[in-house]
């Protein structure tokens, strides 16, 4: 089954120049080894095709079951350069929990997600 | 010593809550007041403020608001850390005792400042000596923007705050000072943390990262259960509960609004957080791995454990620079069919543009409604949306070209597709970017200057 990373985690964004960072934090302490396994730094780069033009980094912060995601070249110069609504990036953490990711029935019904 | 120190945060970013700070001073206990005044190109503001007038450059909304807390923070010995000296620090400190003055408080108690942050009278000098100060994102060096360079100063720590509370002042007015030293400093000052006591130098740095954004850890732009967070109206700003140990607790006052609880903190961790192994300071790199967080009771979560390592030999430096011009111009397209003429104004704009033969390094077109957010991932928007703003936005250096643009959106109200409007605003303004050049330079190149004197 899919499910949507809004069941799954919540999340807070910010920039570092034209870099966005995405602070993704598990809803519930169990759901963390799922998005370890299936938020990768390689599916978040292709989530955000069109967005991110750099590079997607990935740190795994496990005292707290969360990641974090370094966005490269994805705030149109950052800053005050930047033309977009949100140059600071605000809202890459919503953006981020459109995701959908794979789970068996199985992870699904022990993970209370059924 | 005292068991436990309470700092409390006032101000997010300069334009927060104006009432904040007072309601901090007012609505309990605390020891500490720490205010965070200084964004990335807030010195650039304050510089040009300055060239028109030598006694301005410092964040004036702190003269009024001390003039309102002082009598409060002295009958009841509450210290205040505040970066808002911008580029006149002694203008700013000379402001506060002026308004030490009117009420009455003069030598009641002192007036610490700290210099030396400013490194725009030698920026040729380090230059000249091989010191390249390297834009830290692009790698390329000050040289290539020399000649428009508006401000450059560097980031100092904690330290030269504590010698400032070690020698009695009461209120501490920095310029470019870290954000997470203006709560950091109190703790080493009661404490006495030593200068490689990298551990607790982490713990009262993280206190200083989660109050630094005000209400941000407090139930302010919370996405965790959201709709359930109190009184948002009446939301009470973070207060750091630090112990001698490196642990403390974060809270607000009784009786206001807003939530502190563990996946608040959490998100506030993680806000503008880079790689959370190295989160690197003037006074030392904390590990943001090794935070642990316990619920400790309603609106209270207890941060332990936090490990740390030891400060580099660098200093970050904020330098702002022009970069040219930019503005941005919306337009209100209603239904039916408003995505479709949204777009079509926004085909006959860039054809006029370009028939005038304007050239930008830059021109971005957003569908506020559509997908200026989320972008592609917002998916196809509804045929039977109600309302869609254009958003159009150019830059360049040329002022002239930024300008003329200016000129042709009003136009599209009677020459483009119909079901528009939203034009109330006038034209929009041409706004000249500063931008900001983030760098290192070596810590030893850099003497901070303390002085504490009466009010």
């Amino acid at each position: 089954m899919q499910i949507q990373l809004t069941q799954l985690a919540h999340a807070r964004s910010g920039d570092k120049g034209d870099t966005a960072n995405v602070g993704l934090i598990a809803l519930k302490d169990d759901y963390y080894p799922l998005l370890v396994r299936e938020v990768t730094a390689e599916r978040v780069k292709k989530h955000f095709t069109g967005i991110c033009k750099g590079s997607v980094e990935r740190f795994e912060l496990s005292n707290l079951f969360a990641l974090n995601f370094l966005l490269h070249e994805s705030l149109g110069g950052g800053g005050t350069l930047s033309l977009m609504t949100d140059a600071q990036g605000k809202t890459f953490s919503t953006a981020l929990l459109r995701m959908k990711i794979d789970l068996s029935d199985d992870e699904a019904r022990t993970l209370g997600l059924d | 010593m005292k068991e436990k120190i309470r700092v409390a945060g006032g101000q997010g970013f300069w334009g927060d809550m104006l009432d904040a700070p007072v309601r901090q001073v007012e609505g309990g206990p605390i020891d500490y007041l720490m205010l965070d005044y200084l964004a990335e190109v807030t010195m650039s503001i304050m510089q040009k403020q300055r060239a028109r007038d030598p006694l301005a450059g410092y964040a004036r909304d702190f003269v009024p608001l001390m003039k309102q807390i002082l009598p409060q923070c002295v009958a009841r010995n509450i210290r205040v850390t505040a970066n808002a000296g911008g580029v006149n620090v002694e203008g700013c400190a000379n402001a506060v005792r002026e308004a030490a003055g009117e009420l009455g408080l003069s030598g009641k108690f002192k007036i610490g400042i700290v210099t030396g942050d400013d490194i725009m009278p030698r920026v040729d000098e380090l230059l000249a000596r091989g010191i390249e100060l390297r834009n830290m994102d692009s790698g390329a060096p000050l040289s290539t923007v020399r000649d428009r360079i508006q401000s450059a100063n560097v980031y100092l720590g904690a330290w030269p705050m504590v010698a400032a509370l070690n020698q009695g002042a009461q209120i501490v007015i920095t310029g470019r000072a870290t954000d997470t030293g203006l709560t950091l400093a109190p703790l080493i000052h009661e404490f006495g943390w030593s200068e490689t006591d990298w551990d607790k130098l982490s713990s009262g740095t993280i206190a200083g990262h989660i109050i630094e954004c005000g209400a941000q850890s407090s139930g302010g732009n919370c996405q965790y259960d959201w709709r359930n967070i109190p009184d948002l109206a009446n939301v009470g700003f973070p207060i750091a509960e630090a112990y001698a140990d490196g642990t403390f607790v974060i809270t607000k006052h009784e009786r206001t609004g807003g939530r502190v609880n563990v996946p608040g903190i959490k998100e506030q961790l993680l806000y503008e957080m880079g790689d959370p192994h190295e989160y690197i300071t003037p006074d030392c790199v904390a590990d943001f791995t090794t935070i642990q967080l316990e619920d400790a009771g309603p609106d209270r979560v207890r941060v332990y454990g936090i490990v740390g390592l030891p400060a580099t030999e660098f200093l970050k430096v904020s330098i702002s620079y022009s970069a040219g011009y930019k503005a941005v111009g919306t337009l209100v397209y209603s239904w039916p069919d408003a995505y479709e003429k949204a777009q079509a104004a926004d085909k006959i704009l860039r054809s006029r543009l370009e028939r005038l033969g304007l050239h930008f390094d830059q021109i971005l077109t957003e569908y506020v409604g559509v997908s200026a957010t989320h972008g592609p991932l917002a998916g196809a928007p509804s045929p039977d949306l109600a309302e869609v703003q254009l958003r159009v936005g150019v830059r360049g250096n040329d002022k002239g070209t930024v300008e003329r643009f200016t000129k042709e959106i009003a136009p599209l109200i009677l020459t483009g597709p119909p079901g528009v409007t939203g034009f109330a605003g006038g034209r929009p303004k041409v706004e000249e970017i500063v931008a900001y050049w983030p760098a290192l330079m070596p810590k030893t190149e850099i003497t901070p200057r303390v002085e504490v004197s009466d009010a």
